[in-house]
């Protein structure tokens, strides 16, 4: 009896570990932000310069290269994506082959990020270069519009998978409902399908764009590392991820290091924020 | 409802499925392509002398990584040592008091952890372990790479602990056997084998990460086996050599993600093949 | 006189090497009500499936023989023609819960394209919802979707949706057996009265159900048709042994 008084404490204490990290993450981030915040403010947010050299920095670019790669890569995945999830659960039937496609889909998720890094720099890059050079645009290669091809490719796993699921999880009654008045497999995925599964995509989408929010390192490797704000989507950038890989072991004074902090202190409440919507939309996604 | 309409609406069916297919196939390419330009550019540098040798000084060409691949070994060693037992005493929480409100907090974080950027878990560590140590080590890597592993062991214990009927504890109970034991000689044994998935998951999703190793364990030159000094990893190695400007470094960054795509996969599909067999 | 309007010759219909239909020959009269009745198993949905063209959508499905609607062969045109002249309600009611009532009843053309204009989907709309005897109960909320609606209100909502089509035959695959015995009578009485404007086929394992609504039955057993005639004829002086069995409970 005594034992178990013990080991039902330790389970409950191990609840409380969790909490206790989450927390002390939460904690340290924002006291170590401190210094920056207390500098800068909320201009913090809006200032374009990052100026290591006068100790002034600003988040500004950061955000929009943060931006710009998760908002254009996650466009860029979605017809891929979608066409996995309806690929997978519409339209092929045979599960062994299903079951091989799936894994390939998912295997793209296990390669590490610095082998499609690798990937993106020695080899995409020099074809964008020349694809660059043809459409008359600076041929450097690498930045923001390259950044996002790769994160595309990341990010496809996720939203195809969860989309995937909520599709297959379309009652028959529902589709045959359509199928008995007339319609097409195109227009029932259309008109019912779809929107009856639109929550879930959707939340799958949200999980796709908060992995491209965090990638780091395959996003460092062919963003070009420019602190500043892009002109054009050629043109190269920063995200706050690559920011902090890159510098981070640069940062020679203390503000220097907070303001790095801070910014991933942002990281962090995005990456919680997103992950509580996503929480909201699928728990109302029931009929 | 004449002739024309039905010919186009059938005709809008092929070209949606056509659309699907081709767009399926073009999304898995990539995966191929990836693989096949790490290979070729870089399996020819592998062989035993790069596996075993030591990395010559900066600028001169030749050398291994076996500092390297002992350092992954080490930090992802110790990183599952960490992250295993503390995952699965959790996981066996969530599985045991399911609908409590404090469970079903602590599952919020458990998924709040899963989503933080590698990048900022770094960070953390940094914090916690780097600068009281006023050095960098492997250990904060390892604990870094454990907080990254810890969600995803979490979950395969619950989910497969949440798989065991009812009945199985209840017939234990009927028999007076001690809770503690229930869930340490019966529960756990059953589901070894989804512990043991999400474990295989975890620790190839960790040999991978570089990120939060930048300012960790951050990297070596020399063979280190000490985990409070720095100590290099294969991921990182790759990162160092790929963005530096000497060609042969570029080559045995190939080299050496040729060795890790190969580990990677190899144990994700087989922690995949696994998964299926327990989850049916 | 009867008017013959379904016609099924031969009918052999398949799942894989299985066979569930055996050589079904049936003639379907136009406006009345014909109920294919039988236990479990002994293909009825399969039959009606097969007229609509549903059973080859599943794995490994196929026919043999012919279904001639008004002479034309139905599996020699396009299967969406061919749902679009046959309306289905399903035993487990299906409004496609992210419309509203109104765009449930017109979700036919909807699902094909067809545009109407508003005055043509109004009268659409209120017509078959009046048909199917559920008009006065949603006409205030039109624009809601239908998931608040009852058992028995949702399947009328189904029959509005089929008898929006204007379909030549209606096909009913066990309507009320998943509704209460209030519903289920509310929707006996509306089979009666909507023959006048359709032919309906009814497939039920109920015998009671069989007897109040229906004018010709058609009895079948293990794939097989054992017997077909006048309702109230069979039910009194069933020729086939089988029917006499089922009719008393021996068997099903």
């Amino acid at each position: 009896m005594r034992k178990d008084k013990v080991f039902k404490i330790v389970l409950l204490l191990s609840g409380f570990l969790i909490v206790a990290l989450l927390s002390g993450i939460f904690l340290s981030l924002v006291f170590s932000s401190i210094p920056s915040i207390k500098e800068f403010g909320i201009n913090f947010l809006f200032s374009k310069d990052w100026d290591p050299i006068n100790n002034k920095f600003g988040a500004f670019p950061f955000l929009i290269g943060t931006l710009l790669t998760s908002v254009i890569s996650l466009l860029i995945s979605i017809p891929f994506s979608l066409s996995i999830s309806i690929f997978l659960s519409e339209i092929l039937k045979n599960k062994l082959i299903s079951n091989i496609f799936q894994t390939f889909v998912e295997l793209i998720a296990g390669i590490p990020s610095v082998i499609v890094g690798l990937w993106g720099l020695f080899i995409l890059a020099p074809f964008m270069r020349t694809l660059q050079s043809k459409l008359g645009i600076q041929p450097i290669g690498v930045g923001i519009f390259t950044a996002s091809i790769i994160l595309s490719i990341m990010i496809i796993p996720y939203s195809a998978s969860i989309g995937k699921e909520v599709i297959s999880m379309v009652p028959i009654e529902v589709k045959e409902g359509a199928i008995s008045l007339g319609a097409t497999e195109f227009e029932t995925l259309k008109s019912v399908t779809l929107p009856f599964s639109f929550n879930g995509i959707f939340a799958g989408f949200l999980l796709s764009f908060g992995r491209a929010f965090g990638e780091t390192m395959a996003v460092t490797m062919v963003i070009g590392n420019a602190n500043k704000i892009p002109e054009s989507i050629f043109s190269a950038g920063q995200t706050m991820a690559s920011l902090i890989a890159n510098e981070f072991t640069e940062a020679t004074t203390k503000l220097y290091t907070s303001s790095l902090i801070e910014i991933g202190l942002i990281l962090f409440i995005v990456s919680i924020l997103i992950n509580i919507l996503g929480r909201l939309i699928i728990r109302r996604f029931s009929f | 409802m004449n002739e024309k309409t039905i010919k186009r609406r059938i005709f809008n069916n092929k070209l949606y499925k056509i659309f699907v297919f081709l767009f399926s196939f073009l999304s898995i390419i990539p995966l191929f392509l990836i693989i096949y330009f790490v290979l070729i550019r870089g399996l020819k540098y592998v062989n035993l002398k790069f596996i075993f040798s030591m990395p010559k000084p900066m600028g001169e060409i030749g050398g291994g990584i076996f500092n390297a691949i002992v350092g992954s070994f080490i930090i992802v060693g110790v990183a599952a040592l960490i992250a295993i037992p503390i995952g699965i005493i959790v996981g066996i929480f969530l599985s045991e008091y399911k609908e409590k409100k404090y469970t079903e907090i602590v599952k919020i974080l458990v998924d709040t952890l899963q989503g933080i950027p590698s990048i900022v878990i770094g960070i953390i560590a940094y914090l916690w372990i780097v600068k009281p140590l006023k050095q960098f080590s492997a250990i904060s890597g390892s604990i870094a790479l454990s907080f990254i592993m810890l969600p995803l062991v979490i979950k395969s214990t619950e989910e497969v602990l949440n798989l065991i009927p009812i009945e199985i504890k209840e017939a234990a109970y009927a028999m007076g056997v001690p809770y503690h034991r229930i869930v340490l000689k019966i529960l756990l044994p059953s589901g070894s084998v989804g512990i043991l998935t999400g474990t295989l998951i975890g620790i190839s999703r960790i040999l991978g990460e570089t990120a939060p190793l930048l300012f960790t364990a951050f990297g070596n030159q020399f063979l280190n086996l000490n985990l409070l000094k720095p100590m290099s990893t294969i991921p990182y190695l790759i990162y160092v050599y790929a963005t530096s400007p000497y060609k042969d470094w570029h080559n045995q960054a190939f080299a050496a993600s040729t060795i890790l795509i190969i580990i990677v996969l190899s144990i994700n599909l087989f922690g995949r093949f696994m998964e299926k067999k327990w989850k049916m | 006189m009867e008017n013959v309007i379904l016609k099924i010759k031969n009918l052999n219909a398949y799942y894989g090497s299985q066979k569930v239909l055996k050589n079904v020959n049936l003639e379907i009269y136009e406006n009345r009500v014909t109920t294919i009745l039988g236990p479990s198993g002994c293909g009825k949905t399969t039959l009606i499936r097969c007229i609509n063209r549903l059973h080859e959508l599943s794995p490994g499905a196929r026919i043999e023989g012919q279904i001639l609607l008004k002479g034309e062969d139905l599996y020699q045109i396009e299967p969406m023609i061919v749902r679009q002249k046959i309306g289905m309600v399903f035993q487990k009611p299906n409004p496609f819960p992210t419309m509203t009532i109104y765009d449930n009843v017109i979700a036919g053309y909807i699902l094909s394209g067809i545009k109407l204009s508003k005055e043509e989907k109004d009268k659409i709309v209120e017509e078959s919802l009046i048909k199917s005897g559920l008009w006065d109960e949603v006409k205030e909320n039109l624009f809601k979707k239908g998931t608040f609606l009852s058992g028995g209100q949702q399947q009328r909502l189904c029959i509005a949706r089929a008898l929006a089509m204007k379909p030549e035959i209606l096909l009913l695959d066990e309507p009320t057996s998943a509704l209460d015995p209030v519903a289920t009578s509310i929707i006996e009485e509306l089979i009666i009265e909507l023959k006048k404007s359709v032919t309906t086929v009814l497939v039920t394992h109920n015998i009671g159900q069989a007897g109040r609504v229906s004018d010709y039955t058609a009895f079948f057993y293990l794939g097989e048709l054992i017997e077909f005639g006048k309702t109230t004829e069979m039910f009194t002086v069933p020729k086939s042994k089988k029917t006499e069995e089922y009719l008393i409970g021996k068997i099903g």
